[in-house]
């Protein structure tokens, strides 16, 4: 990347530097990471492991509209997306975690998600042999025969994620100068997302195409679901009722249906919503504060499908990591 | 009869309570501190006062391409290269420019009065995009346009100057993310939103421009070490802004000068989208300071804007409606030094209307100051009608002469990547995802390229140009031509370099 990102947050144009990414992983760490993953072991009832929602194949996320939990239970909001994961300060759709190893503890723990708890999950690694061997060797500093703590399972599955590194998409290379990566509908679908009608750049801004910040936007929900409040709950502040943190797009041809409860289920319903009023599906009992950016952009058909071709330029796989043919546990990897 | 009259006391009676409680609600506390002396110390003085030029990482030294009516710009946009000069005679091109490489010089030609004239006919977005370092924009007049007329985004060392612009949408002129930038000379009106903007920018002059008709003229929104000098603003809704949005990545606004202005008659009906933060503007605004620190603003000319003349405010007075906590939302340490200031707040308009009947006034003050903040001071306080001041200190400085300009002496140089760095970068970047020690990928182990390139980093070099399928046992390789020549060199060498 080509210049230093103003006052150091990565956020900027074509060539701007990135954020500070979480690193200073061991690559036993992560490793250990991606065995644990992928383990359903680290659920209460050993069917769901990260994997389950958070599917590599399927951009990380689970192709739902919202994902399924412990015992077939109907989640409130999608799986979002792993990739760059490393990169973000706030985690969750609502922000409420600042660390991934705050944020794992969210689903690991909940009775609706992956059902555990923290006494059965340290019991189970610790009865598993091979997971006593891995921790051994990814954690060498430690006393010896000491037993699998928490923090470890921690720090071996936030090494795992900020490994899922995707930044070498054909936008990068339009990017780094190879102008010929983009063909002249993609360029057309560029100039659409910065422009200031459509101002798609101002928050998803590269390079991550996040400026991880909150925003209301007011998508709709599915059909009868109710108004999810979103950041006001955590943050406890009646501005950021129904917003939710920008996401990156990054891979996002990869994980639809989209928006916080996937209520469409296209890329082309996506960008539509952006271009049908400020505010249109906002309940009439709601009083929302609609982000400033969300406007009348009057946008064409024809910007609209070169808008998604250029969101189809963001995707890069290189680095999906291989799913494990056995587990330490014994256990199938769940996906 | 004496109904009458008793009701007559009464009103007085309540008039009376009415002015006291108003006083008491609406002024702002009294504040004992002593000022805080402007701890401004991290501001860049380099060029000498007799130049406009921006400092440049290279000079000139490209060929120059000539665009004539009836082609396009975009055309020798994609043919230039760094260092180019592209030259654009009169004309109509209705056209969107986008600029995605460094040092490139856009320069009109204007001939016999006629300009090189860029019409967006209301269909196009944006008549220039530009998100290279070092990008120059002269001698245009850009019509019509539904976005912007100039929108750059994180380019540095920009300078975008004699440009003539009317009507284009949101903004006129709008570098956001850069750093060091000039913006002199230019003409605009009709802006919906605000005529020039500069938006999450460090070290930028806005000298010499006329800006009119617009919502707001010039806006300093969340950037630093900004110098707005020399300009002409007149007749928009509101005229000079320094003040942060809350809910941009990029959070402060401080180290801004406001000097040798003229602020005119800015009492246009505001027509800013709804929603927008400027189209909570009162028209008749004259300047206004918004959560924005360290603002200095000197030696104006503020007439004839028929609200305030200068508005002071916090975040939750100005923008109650959105809420950062990671944005301080109070106007800390403003100085304002010498104005000539008269004939504002004619007719005030909303909450300043209101706040000042309370003081049985029903102008509006040359100066309004409401909210938090400390340590602001002003020169000669008694010079001007105010509202809310009452805790400004005495200015601690006379002028700012000693600051020519805010841009940087020297180029923001790109980011520092060292040879080696650069081969690391590369090689994972590109080429470990077929190649490892070891191991066979895609393509052959890194230490059979060594052998084979034993100590000539060129035959890397030109295989990565123009590979050959050497072997029958692999599939042929994709040319990373697109890589830049000390890429390759760099990446040639730490292959050669790479022990497992």
């Amino acid at each position: 990347m080509q210049y230093d990102s103003p006052n150091n947050v990565g956020v900027g144009g074509l060539q701007t530097g990135l954020p500070k990414i979480r690193d200073g992983f061991s690559p036993q760490q992560i490793d250990l990471g991606r065995y644990l993953f992928f383990d359903p072991v680290l659920s209460g009832n050993k069917t769901i492991s990260c994997a389950s929602c958070h599917d590599p194949n399927k951009g990380f996320s689970d192709g739902l509209p919202t994902s399924i939990g412990n015992d077939g239970h109907k989640l409130k909001r999608a799986a979002p997306s792993l990739w760059n994961v490393g990169y973000l300060r706030k985690l969750f759709w609502d922000g409420r975690a600042s660390s991934l190893e705050e944020q794992m503890q969210g689903p690991l723990f909940s009775k609706e998600e992956m059902n555990n708890t923290r006494v059965n999950l340290l019991n189970t690694l610790n009865s598993i042999e091979e997971y006593q061997q891995l921790f051994v060797e990814a954690f060498p500093n430690r006393v010896e025969d000491s037993a699998i703590q928490l923090d470890e399972i921690y720090t071996s599955i936030a090494a795992f994620q900020a490994s899922l590194v995707s930044l070498n998409s054909k936008y990068d290379r339009y990017a780094h100068g190879y102008h010929q990566a983009l063909n002249e509908q993609e360029i057309e679908g560029m100039n659409v997302f910065r422009s200031f009608v459509a101002r798609c750049a101002e928050c998803h801004t590269p390079p991550l195409f996040t400026n991880q910040q909150f925003a209301v936007i007011g998508t709709p929900e599915p059909d009868g679901l109710p108004l999810d409040s979103g950041a006001e709950v955590p943050f406890q502040d009646k501005t950021l009722r129904g917003a939710f943190k920008v996401p990156s797009l990054r891979n996002i041809e990869k994980t639809a249906p989209y928006m916080h409860s996937g209520k469409f289920k296209t890329l082309r319903e996506t960008v539509q919503f952006y271009t049908d009023g400020r505010g249109h599906a906002v309940p009439e009992d709601e009083n929302l504060i609609i982000h400033w950016h969300i406007w009348e952009p009057e946008l064409s058909d024809y910007e609209l499908d070169r808008l998604v071709d250029f969101l189809k330029t963001l995707t890069d796989e290189t680095f999906i990591p291989k799913i494990p043919e056995n587990l330490p546990s014994g256990l199938k990897p769940s996906v | 009869m004496k109904s009458t009259l008793f009701k007559i006391i009464a009103a007085i009676f309540l008039l009376v309570a009415g002015v006291f409680l108003g006083k008491s609600f609406f002024s702002s506390p009294e504040v004992t501190t002593v000022p805080m002396p402007s701890t401004i110390k991290y501001r860049n003085v380099g060029l000498s006062r007799d130049t406009t030029q921006v400092a440049q990482s290279k000079a000139f030294n490209g060929k120059i391409i000539e665009v004539k009516d009836g082609t396009s710009i975009q055309k020798a946009v994609k043919t230039a290269n760094s260092g180019d000069l592209i030259r654009v005679f009169p004309g109509t091109y209705s056209e969107n420019v986008y600029i995605d490489k460094d040092d490139i010089s856009l320069q009109g030609v204007v001939i016999n009065g006629e300009w090189p004239t860029l019409d967006g006919k209301k269909e196009i977005n944006d008549a220039f995009l530009y998100s290279g370092n070092g990008i120059l924009i002269e001698n245009f007049k850009i019509i019509n346009y539904k976005g912007n007329g100039i929108m750059g985004q994180a380019g540095n060392n920009f300078v975008i100057r004699n440009n003539w612009i009317i009507d284009t949408g949101v903004y006129g002129i709008f570098p956001q993310y850069g750093k060091n930038g000039l913006i002199e000379h230019n003409v605009l009106s009709v802006i919906a939103d605000a005529a020039i903007y500069v938006g999450m920018c460090d070290n930028v002059d806005v000298l010499h421009n006329e800006v009119f008709d617009s919502v707001a003229g010039i806006e300093i929104e969340n950037s630093r070490h900004c110098l707005v000098e020399n300009n002409y603003v007149h007749d928009n809704t509101g005229g000079l802004l320094a003040f942060i949005t809350p809910g941009l990545p990029i959070k402060t606004t401080f180290d801004i000068i406001f000097r040798n202005n003229f602020v005119v008659n800015n009492n246009h009906e505001n027509f800013g989208a709804p929603g927008s933060t400027v189209s909570s503007i009162p028209a008749g605004t004259g300047v206004l300071i918004m959560a924005a620190d360290d603002v200095i603003v000197e030696n104006n000319i503020i007439t004839g804007n028929n609200n305030t003349g200068i508005t002071i405010v916090d975040l939750a007075t100005g923008d109650p409606k959105a809420n950062d906590p990671n944005s301080e939302g109070n106007p800390d340490r403003v100085v304002i030094l010498d104005n000539i200031m008269y004939n504002n707040g004619n007719e005030p308009t909303g909450e300043i209307k209101a706040i000042m009947l309370t003081q049985m006034d029903s102008k509006g003050p040359d100066i309004f100051a409401y909210g938090g903040g400390t340590g602001s001071t002003i020169r000669d306080k008694n010079k001007y009608r105010t509202f809310g001041i009452e805790d400004y200190g005495p200015a601690q400085i006379m002028d700012t002469q000693h600051i020519p300009t805010m841009m940087t002496p020297a180029p923001v140089p790109d980011r520092s990547v060292s040879k080696d760095q650069l081969g690391e970068l590369t090689y994972y970047g590109v080429c470990a995802g077929c190649h490892a020690f070891g191991s066979r990928l895609i393509g052959p182990p890194t230490e059979i390229l060594q052998a084979i390139h034993s100590g000539n980093p060129q035959g890397i070099v030109d295989y990565i140009n123009n590979p050959k399928n050497l072997r029958e046992d692999y599939p042929e390789m994709p040319p990373q031509d697109y890589l830049s020549d000390e890429a390759k060199m760099a990446v040639a060498e730490y292959i050669l370099a790479l022990k497992e």
